[in-house]
């Protein structure tokens, strides 16, 4: 029921679900996620797009969630943690999440969701040969994420902080996947 | 944050007969900034209107070697484009240098164009500050302003521009689009885009209400020339210029420089176009003692605070590095 042009109805599929629900337009993505949905993998860090706790994939991309407008996402597909083992076709762990717990790639944990979906955003944007600022041919690009090395990974993972400090297993377990088949898996 | 109507136009004229309708209306791309500076409660539109479908969306080269790129095109497209890559490699590495992928994933070229200051004192709204709250004053010149600017600054904002995308593209002679409110477009080179603060710090760019931008317009490149895009900032990755330059550079075949074009970020309210610099440096060799002479000219008119001095040394450093760059082979240095 929408009282107001303040409100509004927002279809998403996500996690492969189609899901309708009533947002005040305020709501962002990440808040509607975790408040509204029950889907709390997504974590809100900053709120302000600096620790990348909130990042999921959207249309394919991976965005932070605490400045997506839950409204303005309308229509549009979203792939939270709690979906990415649904990515490979069922089993209980997308191979990059098996590759976090065997790398020690977390201490708490509260970045991980983030890191999992920015890791697999960044494999894709690999995979189209784009390059990063560390790419030292811009024009040339990247031969699919199977050829990152840890410099690339530290840089196209650099809006995911993790005050833990794992960052070593995290790009240990990035690069694994990444050579593996380029994380399409 | 005030609540407010959401309208998703589907062409440029419904969006304009929106914004007209509705005075505190505000355009929405990719939000990064916008919905940012709503939760800090900066900024405050009754009504966003989302321009995102409305097909601006795509980036077209053209034969002779110039290229538009639409006004909703996510920096991440642009920057990994391969024509982009290979005609203005300068221009990816610059949006590959801001902000983080996740970030550039969402970010559009029109948004980053207007993205605002990171002033500390501009994004915190019990502080006071002209840009946000005009005649309020500017805590920035006697207090934090190490991040701030160095040129082009008055009494009333001494704030930087904070962009990396806009400093390749002022040294690539870009164009804006616009759409006017009643439909009429023009173009305008991207440098006029932004005005300096003067005692109208609030006003930013010549954007009319309802004006909308939508696309950004490269001539080719100059024949021969090469480009590059280097920023210096507190840590490696994912964070905002201390001072960055984009410069493109073509030399004779005895070294002389036959044309240069050099654009500074972090030192003004806008991206900084050095034109007295290149004007020296024309027909020189790109020695440092020419560099230092050249910027030491383009620098005469500036007005550091003691905290950003040291941006004047740094930006003569870092043009010397850029064009050696880009005239000694990487085995050479
Ligand atoms: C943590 C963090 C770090 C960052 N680091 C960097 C960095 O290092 N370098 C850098 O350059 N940037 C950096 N950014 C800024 C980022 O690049 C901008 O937020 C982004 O480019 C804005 O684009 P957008 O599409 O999201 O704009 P929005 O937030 O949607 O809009 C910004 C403004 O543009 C207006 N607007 C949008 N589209 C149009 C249009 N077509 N016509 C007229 N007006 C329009 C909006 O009304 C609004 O005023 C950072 C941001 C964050 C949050
Ligand atoms: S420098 Fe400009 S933006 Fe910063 S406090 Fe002063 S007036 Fe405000
Ligand atoms: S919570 Fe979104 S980036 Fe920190
Ligand atoms: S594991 Fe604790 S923040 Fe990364």
């Amino acid at each position: 029921m929408l009282q107001d042009d303040t409100r509004s109805e927002v279809s998403l599929r996500i996690n492969g679900v189609d899901r309708t629900v009533g947002v005040d337009n305020r709501a962002t993505l990440l808040d509607t996620l975790r408040e509204g949905l029950g889907l709390t993998g997504a974590k809100k860090g900053c709120d302000h797009g600096q620790c990348g706790a909130c990042t999921v994939l959207l249309d394919g991309r991976r965005v932070n969630s605490c400045l997506q407008l839950a409204v303005a996402a309308d229509g549009g597909e979203v792939v939270t943690i709690e979906g990415v083992a649904g990515l490979e076709g069922g089993g209980d762990l997308h191979a990059l999440q098996r590759a976090f717990l065997e790398h020690d790639a977390l201490q708490c944990g509260y970045c991980t969701p983030g890191q999992i979906c920015s890791a697999l955003g960044a494999m894709a944007e690999a995979e189209r040969g784009w390059p990063s600022h560390v790419t030292g041919d811009t024009s040339a690009g990247v031969a699919g994420a199977a050829s990152l090395d840890a410099y690339e990974v530290r840089e196209r993972m650099s809006g995911n902080i993790c005050r833990c400090g794992a960052y070593g297993g995290i790009v240990a377990a990035v690069l694994e996947v990444a050579e593996a088949d380029g994380g399409r898996s | 944050m005030r609540p407010f109507a959401y309208e998703r136009a589907e062409d440029p004229a419904e969006a304009a007969a929106l914004v007209a309708e509705r005075p505190d209306a505000a355009f929405l791309a990719g939000g990064t900034n916008l919905v940012d500076l709503m939760k800090l409660g900066v900024a405050g539109p009754g009504t966003l209107v989302d321009v995102r479908r409305l097909g601006y969306d795509r980036v077209e080269h053209r034969d002779d070697g110039g290229v538009l790129i639409g006004a909703t095109v996510k920096n991440s497209e642009l920057a990994g484009d391969p024509g982009i890559r290979r005609r203005f490699p300068a221009l990816s590495r610059a949006i590959l240098a801001g902000a983080s992928g996740q970030l550039r994933s969402a970010a559009t070229t029109a948004g980053n164009l207007l993205q605002r200051t990171r002033c500390v004192y501009f994004q915190d709204v019990t502080k006071p500050c002209n840009k946000r709250e005009p005649g309020s004053g500017c805590p920035a010149i006697g207090g934090s302003h190490r991040d701030l600017a160095v040129l082009g600054t008055s009494d009333h904002c001494v704030a930087t521009y904070p962009g990396d995308m806009a400093v390749a593209l002022a040294a690539l002679d870009a164009l804006v689009h616009v759409r006017g409110l009643d439909g009429e477009a023009r173009a305008l080179p991207l440098e006029d885009l932004y005005v300096l603060p003067g005692d109208t710090p609030h006003r930013e760019t010549v954007l009319e209400r309802g004006d909308l931008i939508t696309g950004v317009e490269l001539p080719a490149a100059p024949a021969g020339a090469a480009m590059h895009y280097r920023k210096v900032r507190d840590r490696w990755s994912y964070a905002f210029a201390l001072v960055s330059v984009a410069a493109v550079l073509r030399t004779a075949g005895d070294g002389t420089i036959d044309e240069v074009r050099l654009a500074l970020g972090g030192v003004a309210p806008r991206p900084w176009r050095a034109r007295t610099a290149e004007s020296e440096l024309i027909g020189k060799l790109p020695t440092p003692e020419n560099v230092q002479a050249a910027m030491g000219a383009e620098l005469a008119g500036a007005r550091p605070l003691p905290d950003n001095a040291f941006k004047l040394d740094l930006a003569t450093d870092l043009v010397g590095a850029v064009l050696r760059d880009l005239t000694e082979p990487e085995e050479d240095r």
